[in-house]
């Protein structure tokens, strides 16, 4: 990954485009800035002018509501104008090309894009075909990466296990068509994990899976013995009709997260997804709602993730 | 016609196993002799080729032009230019072009207009089934009457191996070469770079190199079956290497290309999400990349072609997955194979005779030589001089080459074909 793409000369964080080739400084940075902006979420006052006067679009080729709403929030709760397009179902229905949506919304003196597209690598493409000046953070491209949502889980998982060194973390399911788990993979490595033990069928793994720093597990069971977190994968429905998997109760049996299997893994273990939930597929009810489980708290935590790296972002702007 | 003669020229011609510096002399067309002087010969042009090297002009078995049908992406008189400031001298046409080349009519429009462009041996190659759809013949006979060399399915499935086999026997009664592109359409599943690391690291859709050693197995049993001449094309993984190999020693009639910039570049060398490095096959592993070297030394590779396809600005302008695939090659075929022999990978009798006179004996053509009598189709290359890749020396429309910038030893001087000079560079020029 050329290095400079995402860092300006002064090696600051100009747009978010993966965790790949940020150092462990920069991710602690976020995770630090985020803290100080998660006591003002709880607070009355919840906006900040840091982002005054700056307008940030937010770019959704492909549907998302909480990706989009925490965006969206944070964006506000730091005095930016925000807009948010769907354009799954505006331009490029009509034929427009995705760098001709990115030339209408420059010549509108647009600060920052904040993109979600289904194809691998759209975000870079953005990035580097924008306007000098702008800013680009990328929600979410096809199955390469989801940097902000690596950052939330970080941040969770600090709050409640601040030692990073000590932690062996499992990711269970679809690892091959998933943004999200290459992005965590990437940052638990950088922050020095103990350990990132996949876990899949070999169809929803990637041919070379070890070569990304992870053990590899094909059985929930064992797979979870000694784990201090646990991020499940939400299950696509498609994957039943493409051939990689013969049914959800299948797949239920074999690697959902029960009370049960929950057992095997460290006491203390944390139960972690990027949502949205299919119950009864990936993970039980039970686990999802109960104790261990702090899906919530990463859902409220990206808003103060996404504050702090759209903060950053800024700083050439003069923000910050 | 001009009578020329090219003088103290270093001339290498594999064929006729001739490595030593001397004067080649051609008259109406023809190459006249090599070295002694014909009685009575007057030379109307002399071509002072000192410390230059004389050999075949270059003959490429896989190439794209765009015309007919995508005159946006490339036209016959920038390609045939682009490719006689490669030193290339004959040009196999794939049929997909725009209708696709399974009509009389559309290959001889394709050699009609080519001529006008002033050059001479464009080879279409016909469609092997009708609009490239894989399940009926194309008329191959009268085809290959109105001047095709092979047929070809280009990079599109044929719907079963029946139809295949079929096609096969059929292309076999009238002697016609099948060239092959071997990739299981359904185990590609639309992939856009090898299946490996960067796909794993990416997230980007894969190609396992099973899609292409599977089709070639079953290409190779079909050989056998029906006695059709196979030519595998741009080959791009180490174990398709290994098959054709024990096939080659088994006595089955096939051969194989590979395409220039798959000897030199990996999966490792692709800067992420660059869309100039999308190219089909894609570009594999080192150990791939070494053993189809290896296969160009033992011979179980015969052929370097380019595999030219240049694009528009557009087609490589989106996210990588998006845009098309394909590089625009003619103009880096003759450096990036004196490269190979700058590594000591090949000797430059190889790499000549793997542009010159292998693809004609692929092709059953008289040429690739430097034998008496043959078209005096001929490049002068100058193998130390230096040139950049950049838009004042490229002459192809398309720019899309992962080399762009580069600089390259190795820079055609003169291009003759048919004993015409088609090309010329004032050698002062960088």
């Amino acid at each position: 990954m050329p290095d400079n793409l995402q860092l300006n000369s002064e090696g600051k964080l100009k747009h978010f485009l993966t965790i790949e080739g940020l150092d462990k400084q920069v991710l602690i940075e976020i995770l630090d800035l985020a803290e100080s902006f998660v006591g003002m979420n709880d607070g009355r006052i919840k906006k900040i002018p840091l982002l005054r006067g700056k307008s940030i679009v937010n770019l959704f080729f492909e549907n998302s509501t909480r990706t989009r709403t925490t965006f969206e929030l944070a964006a506000k709760r730091l005095s930016a104008d925000v807009l948010s397009m769907s354009i799954a179902t505006s331009s490029t229905s009509k034929g427009e090309s995705l760098l001709d949506t990115i030339r209408n919304l420059e010549a509108m003196s647009v600060d920052m894009f904040v993109v979600r597209h289904g194809i691998s690598g759209a975000a870079h493409f953005i990035a580097q075909h924008a306007a000098a000046h702008i800013s680009v953070i990328n929600a979410g491209d096809g199955q390469h990466a989801h940097p902000t949502q690596a950052m939330l889980d970080m941040f969770t998982i600090r709050q409640i296990k601040p030692e990073f060194s000590r932690l062996r973390v499992a990711i269970v399911g679809d690892i091959l068509h998933s943004r999200v788990a290459r992005s965590n993979i990437q940052a638990l490595n950088t922050l020095g994990v103990a350990e990132v033990r996949v876990i899949a069928p070999k169809t929803l793994l990637p041919a070379q899976v070890e070569t990304l720093g992870v053990t590899v597990s094909h059985n929930l069971a064992e797979g979870l013995q000694g784990i201090d977190v646990i991020i499940m994968l939400r299950l696509q429905k498609e994957r039943m009709s493409s051939a990689l998997l013969p049914s959800e109760t299948e797949y239920f049996k074999c690697f959902g997260l029960t009370e049960e299997r929950l057992k095997i893994a460290k006491p203390d273990a944390i139960v972690m997804h990027p949502g949205p939930i299919n119950r009864g597929v990936e993970i039980d009810s039970i686990v999802a709602d109960g104790p261990q489980s702090v899906i919530l708290k990463q859902v409220s935590n990206g808003i103060a993730i996404r504050m702090a790296i759209m903060a950053m972002a800024m700083q050439k702007q003069g923000a910050m | 016609m001009e009578r020329i003669l090219i003088k103290d020229g270093r001339i290498i011609d594999p064929a006729n196993k001739i490595d030593r510096i001397g004067s080649v002399y051609i008259a109406d067309g023809k190459i006249a002799s090599v070295t002694n002087e014909p009685a009575g010969f007057k030379a109307d042009r002399v071509i002072d080729a000192k410390n230059q090297i004389v050999c075949p002009g270059f003959i490429d078995l896989s190439t794209r032009l765009r015309e007919p049908g995508q005159s946006r992406k490339a036209t016959f008189a920038s390609e045939t230019l682009a490719a006689a400031a490669g030193g290339i001298t004959t040009l196999c046409l794939q049929p997909d072009t725009i209708p696709v080349i399974d009509a009389r009519a559309v290959a001889e429009l394709i050699k009609d207009q080519a001529e006008k462009c002033g050059y001479q041996q464009i080879l279409p190659i016909a469609a092997l089934t009708q609009k490239l759809e894989g399940t009926e013949l194309s008329a191959m006979l009268a085809l290959k009457q109105a001047g095709c060399v092979a047929v070809s399915n280009a990079n599109q499935p044929v719907k079963n191996l029946l139809v295949l086999r079929r096609a096969m026997e059929y292309a076999a009664s009238h002697d016609l070469l099948l060239m092959y592109r071997a990739n299981d359409f359904w185990l590609a599943n639309n992939g856009c770079v090898h299946e490996g690391v960067l796909s794993t690291r990416y997230g980007l859709p894969s190609i396992p190199d099973a899609a292409e050693t599977i089709a070639l197995a079953q290409c190779l049993e079909l050989a056998e079956l029906t006695g059709c001449r196979v030519h595998f094309g741009q080959l791009s993984s180490r174990r398709s290497v290994i098959k054709l190999h024990q096939a080659k020693k088994y006595g089955l009639a096939v051969s194989s290309d590979v395409a220039i910039h798959q000897l030199h570049l990996t999966e490792n060398n692709i800067i992420p999400f660059d869309s100039a490095y999308h190219v089909l096959p894609p570009f594999r592993t080192h150990a791939d990349k070494e053993a189809l070297c290896e296969g160009l030394v033992n011979g179980t590779i015969d052929s370097i072609c380019s595999d030219h396809q240049p694009h528009d600005l557009d087609a490589k302008l989106g996210a990588f997955p998006e845009t098309e695939p394909g590089i625009s090659s003619l103009e880096t075929l003759l450096p990036l194979m004196l490269k190979l022999v700058s590594q000591r990978a090949i000797t430059i009798e190889q790499g000549i005779a793997a542009l010159t006179q292998n693809p004609a004996k692929i092709l059953q053509l008289d040429g690739g030589a430097l034998t008496l009598g043959f078209a005096a189709d001929i490049c002068i290359f100058d193998a130390e001089q230096d040139w950049q890749v950049n838009s004042e020396n490229w002459k192809s429309q398309g720019v899309n080459t992962p080399f762009w910038g580069h600089i390259f030893k190795g820079r055609v001087i003169h291009t003759l074909q048919a004993g015409k000079v088609i090309f010329s560079r004032s050698v002062l020029t960088r």
